[in-house]
């Protein structure tokens, strides 16, 4: 299309080399890339009601769909381009993952959660466009790629025995979809870095300048996240920080309650001077999400009624009980959702209007205690082993109403049959050998029919060194369960010494079990203005994402052999062995007393007993009687043949022999 | 053996297997089964329970009983056992029916011991007759060897609670003692019959082959013939009838065609079975593939286990080799010094091949130990009888204690439950040895009292 406007470019790309059409077309693309390749930066502050701060950062880049410009990119990571084209990867998510999201205070139903929060160590899944043969081979190749590319061990997952295919019930279920992790995987700074060289500026400039290492990790809860499609690459860092105010230290006693104050650089150490040049937006928000902002209306009731009818900015950034150091550019109003009553809220500052002299940072002082709950999971879902000893265990995964399930309850109990649908993905190494007859299911602390309950179920059970066992089941609770659970009996398996990871005592890991809730979906609509300028992250709000948590990982400790023993068992084995073979043969062939002098008297008489043998072959194979020997009267004759035929044998043999090896 | 004389003599045959019964029956009333279900000793990767419950279970929701590896028995198991799985009778605990064909499948091998060993009996008396050594052996001293077998198999600690753990072991020492029955009774298509299963539920008995072509071809064990040709030798008159028979073809050619008709049609009926998972080519990777090549490290009685977690990679090959290899090697030496006698060459196979097979249980030494019971008579000159019993008393009380220490409390380690293992084949190995010794003297001292000459015999 653009060529076409341009006749003279067209006239020389149709004589000229294709290296220059290649060039041609990358320069041209070049003037106007603004459209095609885009860059944004966002950060997302958020207060969470434990006295922590969840920020979120979100860099999306965008390459345009097809690659008119060959394979050059001014924008979007090269590396990143070139191994979704060599691996055809439809779409792929990588998280790293340190520290376990606290579903319970840090809520599970919003957008961030349910998108962002990632079972602890590495996890990998990637959907590809190649035939289903090729795609094992695909997902090897990707696994070491990303290895190299993030320094950490993804090419563990390359064994069959680490990466599972589930069929339904992961949300991006599209069939090809290959799922891997590892809890055990160490997430550091050396981590970080290749994720950061992906960005256009780095951390030089722009929003990524706050990612300070130091205080990054002393976070409660840190996921990095690399979210590929074919066009579009989302690199997510979701932290949750403790701001040290020092104020909290003075209060006294009475006004625990009060939330830290905090600001950008008292958390991060550091400030935004600007944004990032190459980026086409970059913002900070600050969500005060629905329970909060329910809460702080408490205090100007009166108005109250009046705010939700005509919202006024005034209203809400000079709020009585917090106040902002600065002043937001936009404010965003969500709009009415269906399982909330009240409305969060979103402040906009633009970092454009900040330099190096003027940096941006942002504050949040509170001046009166606050206390409010973040908008859970319908249900609350954990996992823990059973059983004791190194012989065999359970796992049981439980699921426990909140107090969303119980607004929902009142709200859908107009039509008596109310049902809560729950699907459950749960990956097992294969040395945890599960067995599915044993599946039990608990409602409401009552053993039950397990067809009553689960409406579908898929298992692909685990072969030995070849493939981890898969189980999805899809339950149907009613609405007004209050507990529910699942227990599946496991033996432990036992490995060869070379199996067994350095720390062998330390245990395995179990990875989190998956529980989506497909019937609800977590999003946040807001009110917007120009919907042509939209930011990706708010758009990324809007997207309708099922409702899933991950639950613990779990650490099952297998019983290890003596390392220091293979010599010792080998040598002692072969010892019973060779007694056993020997001691066995000896009595088979052993002589007593009065045999042996028999068989002493017969070699007496004659001088040996070759040239006996030899003269009886020989009198055998002239076909003459031999003249019988006077002194075995009887049985000699019967001796004598068996003594030939033994001969012939081991000549023949020995004929054999040196037929077959000359 | 001692101790079961002097009870057969106070008690009567039916009063102690009614006992054992009842015994059993209450122990199987027990909550929770004891937990003898989940027990090494008792419950292998391949007569477990719970695996044959899982297989039926995968077989329920139309999988192949092979996917996944836990499953490792037979399909025709799995179609005759596997609805016993399941809860069948309410308010009844599950495994209630499986245990009841257990106690079956025991009682009716009791039988077919006793009947077989009453057989051998016979046998034995009749040769003693022909040899004219009645006199000099006390006959009237000789025990009823088919009562004391039956008995020994049936309360036997070993039986019961390879019986009770809801093991398949019963159900496969019962097709190897049909086998051996069916031969010594010269039923041939039983015998064929009990081979054929024997073989496709735990393939170690495929060699029992040989003494069942003995059995089959000069009937049951009897002094060697040379003996019969010297005693005969010495009257100067050759009587034809008393002379045991010579190697007869036509029964084992019989036998070779039974045998082939059986397995075609356990084949035939086990791909009917997996005929949408895979075939009998799946069925013989999973069974046969996974006995030889000993991929379940979990601990058992055996030996094989540990040395397999421990030895390298490189060598494990060679030593899967040399280990089966062992058990081959002595079939020939065996069956050519005692081919006169194939029961008891029936018993040694046995008795070696639970020793060294890859999973062995408890329920592979309750079969040897109650086929021992057949030859009280024979090896009432053993030596370390005591020696063995007090060991096999100490070792089934220890092992346990160190499976314990081990897995459970987590204060021992590997190397000590290895050492019982080690110990076990040890005794093994010793009865083994012993009683092939004592039965080769056995016949060294009929020579003797025929020939007369003085007993000097013991080695």
């Amino acid at each position: 299309m653009v060529l076409l406007q341009r006749p003279h470019i067209l006239l020389l790309l149709i004589d000229t080399h294709q290296f220059l059409q290649c060039w041609i077309a990358f320069g041209s693309a070049n003037e106007e890339g603004q459209q095609q390749e885009e860059f944004s930066e966002e950060l997302l502050v958020k207060p969470l009601p434990d006295h922590k701060l969840l920020a979120h950062f979100h860099f999306q880049s965008s390459a345009p769909p097809s690659t008119s410009n060959g394979c050059h990119h001014h924008l979007f990571p090269k590396a990143i381009s070139q191994l979704v084209q060599k691996f055809r990867v439809k779409e792929m998510e990588l998280s790293f993952t340190q520290g376990r999201w606290n579903y319970e205070s840090w809520g599970g139903f919003d957008p961030i959660s349910s998108s962002n929060a990632k079972p602890p160590g590495v996890e990998l899944w990637a959907v590809f466009d190649v035939p289903q043969h090729h795609i094992d081979a695909s997902w090897k190749n990707l696994t070491h790629t990303l290895s190299g590319l993030f320094c950490a061990s993804i090419n563990f997952l390359e064994s069959t025995a680490t990466y599972s295919t589930p069929e339904w019930s992961f949300p991006p279920a599209s069939g090809n979809v290959r799922y891997g992790t590892l809890p055990c995987e160490a997430v550091c700074t050396e981590n970080l870095t290749p994720w950061l060289k992906l960005l256009p500026c780095r951390d030089k400039a722009g929003i990524a300048l706050l990612l300070d290492r130091p205080s990054l990790y002393r976070g409660f809860y840190h996921s990095q996240r690399l979210h590929l499609t074919s066009t579009e690459s989302k690199q997510t860092l979701t932290v949750v920080l403790q701001p040290n105010s020092e104020r909290a230290i003075e209060v006294h006693a009475s006004e625990k309650h009060v939330q830290p104050s905090w600001s950008l650089s008292s958390i991060f150490g550091k400030q935004v001077s600007g944004r990032c040049v190459l980026a086409k937006s970059s913002s900070v928000y600050l969500l005060l999400d629905r329970g909060l902002v329910a809460e702080l209306k408490f205090p100007n009731k009166e108005n109250g009624k009046s705010a939700a009818n005509g919202l006024t900015s005034e209203n809400f950034w000079s709020n009585p009980s917090f106040e902002l150091s600065v002043n937001p550019d936009r404010i965003f109003l969500e709009e009415s959702s269906s399982h909330s009553k009240s409305l969060s809220i979103l402040y906009m500052f633009q970092v454009e209007k900040y330099s190096e002299s003027e940096p941006f940072d942002i504050g949040l002082m509170w001046k009166v205690p606050v206390a409010w709950l973040c908008q859970q999971t319908p249900l609350h879902a954990s996992r823990f082993l059973m059983g004791s000893g190194n012989e065999r265990g359970a796992i049981a995964i439980s699921l426990k109403s909140t107090q969303f399930t119980e607004g929902f309850m009142s709200a859908n109990s107009k039509d008596g049959s109310c049902e809560l649908r729950v699907d459950v993905l749960q990956v097992v190494p294969w040395y945890v050998k599960v067995y599915f007859h044993s599946l039990r299911v608990f409602v409401d602390q009552q053993p039950r029919a397990v067809s009553d309950f689960i409406e579908k179920i898929h298992v692909s059970p685990s072969k030995d060194k070849m493939s981890p066992g898969v189980m999805e089941v899809v339950l149907k609770l009613p609405c007004r369960v209050n507990t529910a659970a699942l227990t599946i009996e496991f033996d432990k398996g036992f490995l060869r010494i070379d199996e067994y990871p350095p720390d062998a005592n330390q245990g395995f890991d179990i990875p989190s079990a998956i529980i989506s809730f497909p019937n609800f979906h977590a999003s946040m609509v807001f009110l917007e203005d120009d919907s042509l300028n939209r930011s990706p992250l708010l758009s990324k709000f809007q997207e309708k994402c099922p409702v899933m948590s991950y639950t613990e990982v779990l650490l099952v400790p297998l019983t290890t052999p003596d390392f220091s023993m293979p010599y010792n068992v080998i040598t002692i084995k072969c010892t019973v062995f060779a007694l056993y073979f020997g001691s066995l043969l000896n009595v088979l062939q052993r002589r007593v007393a009065e045999e042996e002098r028999f068989l002493k008297a017969k070699a007496a008489k004659k001088t040996g007993r070759l040239p006996l043998l030899l003269s009886k072959l020989s009198a055998k194979l002239r076909g003459r009687r031999r003249e019988p020997l006077h002194s075995p009267p009887s049985s000699s004759s019967f001796i004598n043949s068996k003594l030939v035929l033994k001969v012939i044998l081991v000549a023949g043999l020995a004929v054999g022999w040196q037929y077959f090896f000359s | 053996m001692e101790k079961v004389k002097k009870k057969i003599g106070s008690f009567s045959f039916w009063n102690w297997v009614t006992a054992s019964i009842i015994f059993r029956l209450i122990l199987i009333y027990f909550p929770k089964n004891l937990n003898l279900s989940s027990r090494p000793e008792v419950s292998t990767p391949l007569t477990s329970f719970r695996r044959l419950a899982e297989g039926y279970w995968l077989k329920q929701s139309f999988m192949s009983p092979y996917a996944g590896s836990m499953y490792h028995g037979s399909p025709l198991l799995l179609s005759l056992l596997g609805p016993l799985t399941i809860n069948r009778i309410e308010g009844q605990p599950n495994h209630l029916l499986y245990s009841l064909v257990s106690v079956i499948a025991d009682v009716v091998s009791a039988m077919l011991i006793r009947a077989t060993g009453q057989n051998l009996r016979l046998a034995y008396l009749r040769s003693l007759e022909s040899l004219d050594l009645v006199k000099q052996i006390e006959v009237s001293e000789f025990l009823f060897s088919g009562d004391i077998a039956a008995l020994i198999y049936l309360c036997n600690p070993f039986t019961i609670v390879a019986c009770v753990g809801l093991s398949t072991s019963p159900i496969e020492n019962m097709a190897v003692i049909l086998c051996l029955y069916g031969a010594c009774s010269r039923l041939i298509p039983l015998a064929a019959f009990g081979w054929v299963i024997a073989t496709h539920l735990s393939l170690y008995p495929a060699i029992l082959i040989i003494p069942v072509i003995f059995l089959l071809g000069c009937g049951p064990d009897s002094p060697p013939r040379k003996l019969f040709l010297q005693r005969h030798q010495q009257k100067e008159v050759l009587n034809q009838s008393k002379l045991p028979p010579r190697f007869s073809w036509g029964p084992v050619i019989h036998f070779a065609f039974w045998a082939f008709l059986w397995s075609v049609y356990v084949l035939v009926l086990c791909g009917i079975s997996l005929k949408q998972f895979g075939g009998l080519w799946e069925m013989f990777k999973s069974t046969y593939g996974f006995i030889l090549t000993v991929e379940d490290l979990s601990p058992n009685i055996g030996v094989l286990w540990y040395f397999f977690a421990e030895v390298f990679e490189f060598f494990r090959n060679f030593f899967l080799i040399v280990f089966h290899v062992n058990i081959l090697f002595m079939i020939l030496p065996l069956a050519i010094r005692l081919r006169h006698r194939p029961c008891y060459l029936a018993f040694v196979y046995v008795a070696i091949c639970s020793m060294l097979k890859s999973y062995p249980s408890v329920g592979d030494s309750a079969l040897y130990l109650g086929l021992l019971g057949w030859f009280v008579n024979e090896l009432a000159d053993m030596q370390f009888s005591l020696f063995l019993f007090c060991g096999y008393v100490g070792v089934s009380l220890l092992s346990p204690v160190m499976h314990n220490l081990w897995i459970w409390r987590g204060t021992g380690n590997a190397n000590f439950y290895f050492a019982t293992a080690m110990v076990y084949a040890c005794l093994q190995i010793v009865l083994v040895v012993e009683g092939v010794s004592a039965m080769l003297n056995h016949d060294r001292k009929l020579r003797n009292l025929i020939t007369g000459k003085p007993q000097d015999a013991k080695s």
